[in-house]
C-alpha cells in the first residue's frame, strides 16, 4: 500500500476560458481507495477523464508505475473507467457486453465463458447473460459496467459517481458491494463523487477539490473531524462556522466570548475560522453553559433532533438525541477538543462552498 | 387515445380516395385484359426479355447509387454526428439545401453539364483535351440518381449516429477496442437502422425512377421505370403497365420488408420522402 501506483503531476485543465484543473498534483498508491469529492464543475470528473485518457491535459503529465502515460490512447492504458452514463452496448447480450474486452483480446472462448459467469458472479447477476440490457433495471445495469470494467482485470478502476443515478436504498447496498468488490480484487479505486456520505463511507482516502485544485486530503476521519479551510468544514457536514479570533494558543474568542481549544499555532490575535460540528454543540443549563441562548425551532430527524439556539446573535445547529423543547433557555457548552480552527481562506475556493 | 382516433378521418378518406383505391385500380388494370377478363399474362409480360433487360439494368444501376449513396454518406453523417454544433449544422445544411430544389430543375443542371456541348465538355475544350461522352450513359444516370438521393441516405444515417453517446464509443476504447475495433464492434452495428433506412430512400426511387433515366440517360438507357412509364403514357396498353408495376411492387415490398425487420422504430425512414418525381 506504499508505492505510487499512480501520479500526476502539475496537471492544469482550461475550456476557453475556464480553469477547470489549476496545477493540480496528486498520487494514488497500490490497492487504495481513494476519492475525488467536490461540488459540480470542481474538476474531478475532468481529472478522472484525463486518466482514463479521454481528455489531454493542457499542461502536466500523469505516470503509471512510473511511465509517462499522458499521451496514450485510452485503450493502451491499464485502467478502466465505470462511466457515470449508461455506456452499456444495447445491442449485444449481457454477457457480451461484460466479455467485450476479452473478445479484443482474442482471449479463447472458453476461458471467456468462464471469466464472465465469475464477473456475473461477482456483481450478483448469476444466470442474467443471456438478458439483452434493455430488459433489465437501472442498478443492474450498473453493475454490469462494473462487471465489464473488472473482467479483465485492470490494475485500477475509474468510477464517475457510478450510483449517482440510483435510488438511495440500491446506493446504500452498492456501496457496501463496490467496498467488498474491492477487497476480493485487489484493484485500486479512484472513485469520483459529490457525495459525501459516500466520499467518507467508502474511502481509505478523500480527496476534497474545489475550484481546480486540492483543499484537503486525508483519512475521512481527519477530513470530518479536522478539517484546515472553510471550504472542507462547509462541505463535508453540517457545522457551526464562525469568524473568530485566535487570542493566543488553546484560546479562541467566538461571538465575543473566550473558548479554550486545543489547537497551536495560529499565531496571537489573529483572525481565524472555527467550526464546530452540531453533534459537538452541548445544550446544558443555563448556568452550566459558556454562553446562554434560546431555542428557537425542533426538527425531528429520525436518529437524532436538530435544535437550533440563538445565542449571541448567532443561529447554533445542535444535534442531539435528547429533545430540549422549543423556547427553552439553555447554556451552549464546548469540549476544547471539538473546536476546530482553521487559517482564514486566501483564495475564493477555500472559502465556504454556500457563500462562495 | 382512443376518443380522438376521429381526428385521423381526414387522412383516411384522403388515403382511400388517393392511394388505396388507384392501388386497386392497378391491381385490377394488372389483372385483366382488354376486355376486362382475368388474365395473368400481363404480370407475365415481366419475363419478356426487353423487359427483363430493363429490369436488371434498373436493379443494377439502383443497387449501384445504393452503394456509392452509402460510401459517400457514411463517413458525413460520421463527421456531422461527432461535431454537434453550429458549424455542423452548416455542413448538414450543404447536403440538405439541393434537396429545396426543384427535382426537374436540379436533374437539369447536370444535363447543361455534362452535355456533348455542355459545360465539362467546353472546359475540357479549352484546355485543348479530348471531349468524352458523358451523358446519355448508365453512368450518368447514376450519377443524377446518387445527386438527388444522397441527402436521403446522410439524414438516416445522421440520425442514428447523432444519438450514439460518445461515452459508449469511450467506454469501448477504455475496454481495448482501437478506433477501427471501435468502428466495427460498436458504431456500425448500432448505425443498422440508420443504413437500412437509408438503403431503402436510395433503392426504392432509383429503382423505380424514369425522370433521371429520361433526362440523363436520354432514351439510350432503358430502365424498368421508363418500360412502364411508356406503357402508360405512350398509350401502349395501362393493364401492361400495370402488370410490370405490380411486379416491381413486389421488389419494393421485399426492401420494405428489410426496413421492418431491422428498425422497428422506423427511427430514419420518417425523414424524407414527398416531393420527389
Amino acid at each position: 500500500m506504499n508505492n505510487k501506483l499512480i501520479e500526476m503531476r502539475s496537471i492544469s485543465k482550461t475550456y476557453h476560458t475556464r480553469t477547470v484543473l489549476d496545477d493540480f498534483s496528486l498520487y494514488v498508491r497500490e490497492n487504495e481507495f481513494l476519492t475525488l469529492l467536490g461540488p459540480s464543475g470542481c474538476g474531478k470528473t475532468t481529472l478522472l477523464r484525463i486518466l482514463g485518457g479521454f481528455e489531454t491535459p493542457d499542461s502536466g503529465r500523469v505516470f503509471f508505475e512510473g511511465k509517462d502515460i499522458t499521451d496514450l490512447a485510452p485503450n493502451k492504458r491499464p485502467l478502466n473507467t465505470v462511466f457515470q452514463n449508461d455506456t452499456i452496448f444495447y445491442h449485444m447480450s449481457v454477457a457480451d457486453n461484460i466479455a467485450f474486452s476479452l473478445k479484443i483480446r482474442g482471449v479463447s472462448r472458453a476461458a471467456i465463458e468462464d471469466e464472465v459467469e465469475k464477473a456475473l458472479h461477482l456483481v450478483g447477476l448469476d444466470g442474467y447473460g443471456d438478458r439483452m440490457p434493455d430488459t433489465m433495471s437501472g442498478g443492474q445495469a450498473q453493475r454490469v459496467q462494473i462487471a465489464r470494467a473488472i473482467i479483465s482485470r485492470p490494475k485500477v478502476l475509474l468510477l464517475d459517481e457510478p450510483l449517482s443515478a440510483l435510488d438511495l436504498k440500491l446506493r446504500q447496498s452498492m456501496q457496501y458491494e463496490l467496498i467488498r468488490l474491492k477487497e476480493e480484487l485487489g484493484i485500486t479505486f479512484i472513485y469520483v463523487t459529490h457525495d459525501q456520505e459516500e466520499a467518507l463511507t467508502m474511502s481509505d482516502t478523500v480527496v476534497v477539490i474545489n475550484g481546480g485544485r486540492i483543499q484537503q486530503i486525508g483519512r475521512p476521519e481527519d477530513i470530518y473531524n479536522e478539517p484546515q479551510n472553510a471550504f472542507t468544514a462547509d462541505f463535508i457536514g453540517d457545522g457551526n462556522i464562525f469568524d473568530a479570533l485566535m487570542i493566543r494558543d488553546e484560546l479562541v474568542n467566538i461571538l465575543g466570548t473566550d473558548f479554550p481549544c486545543v489547537d497551536v499555532g495560529f499565531g496571537q490575535n489573529n483572525p481565524v475560522d472555527v467550526i464546530i460540528r452540531p453533534e459537538d454543540v452541548e445544550l446544558v443549563d443555563p448556568d452550566k453553559g459558556t454562553i446562554r441562548g434560546v431555542v428557537t425551532s425542533v426538527l425531528f430527524r429520525g436518529v437524532h433532533y436538530e435544535m437550533d439556539v440563538l445565542a449571541h446573535g448567532y443561529h447554533w445547529m445542535a444535534r442531539s438525541t435528547r429533545m430540549v423543547p422549543e423556547g427553552t433557555e439553555v447554556g451552549i457548552m464546548i469540549d476544547p477538543f471539538n473546536i476546530q480552527v482553521m487559517h482564514k481562506p486566501t483564495r475564493p475556493d477555500q472559502e465556504t462552498f454556500t457563500h462562495a | 387515445m382512443r376518443r380522438r382516433s376521429w381526428l385521423a378521418a381526414p387522412f383516411i378518406l384522403w388515403s382511400a380516395a388517393f392511394i388505396i383505391i388507384p392501388l386497386l385500380l392497378i391491381v385490377y388494370f394488372g389483372m385483366t385484359d382488354g376486355d376486362g377478363a382475368f388474365t395473368w399474362s400481363n404480370l407475365a409480360a415481366m419475363a419478356e426479355v426487353d423487359n427483363l433487360k430493363a429490369l436488371g439494368l434498373a436493379l443494377l444501376l439502383s443497387l449501384s447509387a445504393t452503394l456509392i449513396c452509402l460510401i459517400l454518406a457514411y463517413p458525413i453523417a460520421m463527421i456531422l454526428a461527432e461535431r454537434r454544433t453550429s458549424s455542423g449544422t452548416l455542413i448538414a445544411m450543404l447536403f440538405i439545401l439541393p434537396m429545396w430544389m426543384n427535382f426537374l430543375l436540379r436533374t437539369m443542371a447536370w444535363q447543361t453539364l455534362l452535355e456533348k456541348n455542355g459545360v465539362i465538355n467546353t472546359l475540357l475544350h479549352v484546355l485543348r483535351l479530348p471531349s468524352v461522352t458523358l451523358i446519355y450513359t448508365p453512368s450518368a444516370v447514376v450519377l443524377g440518381m446518387v445527386y438527388n438521393f444522397l441527402p436521403f441516405m446522410i439524414l438516416p444515417l445522421y440520425t442514428v449516429l447523432s444519438k450514439i453517446d460518445r461515452d459508449v464509443l469511450l467506454a469501448a476504447r477504455d475496454l481495448g477496442a482501437g478506433p477501427w475495433q471501435t468502428f466495427l464492434r460498436i458504431t456500425l452495428p448500432l448505425s443498422t437502422p440508420g443504413m437500412i433506412s437509408g438503403i431503402t430512400m436510395v433503392f426504392v426511387p432509383s429503382l423505380t425512377t424514369f425522370v433521371i433515366t429520361d433526362m440523363l440517360g436520354g432514351g439510350k438507357v432503358q430502365l424498368i421505370g421508363n418500360t412502364i412509364e411508356q406503357e402508360f403514357i405512350q398509350g401502349s396498353s395501362w393493364h401492361v403497365g400495370s402488370g410490370l408495376s405490380l411486379i416491381l411492387m413486389i421488389f419494393v415490398l421485399i426492401s420494405m420488408a428489410f426496413v421492418a425487420k431491422y428498425d422497428p422504430q422506423q427511427s430514419g425512414s420518417l425523414i424524407g420522402g414527398g416531393g420527389r418525381e
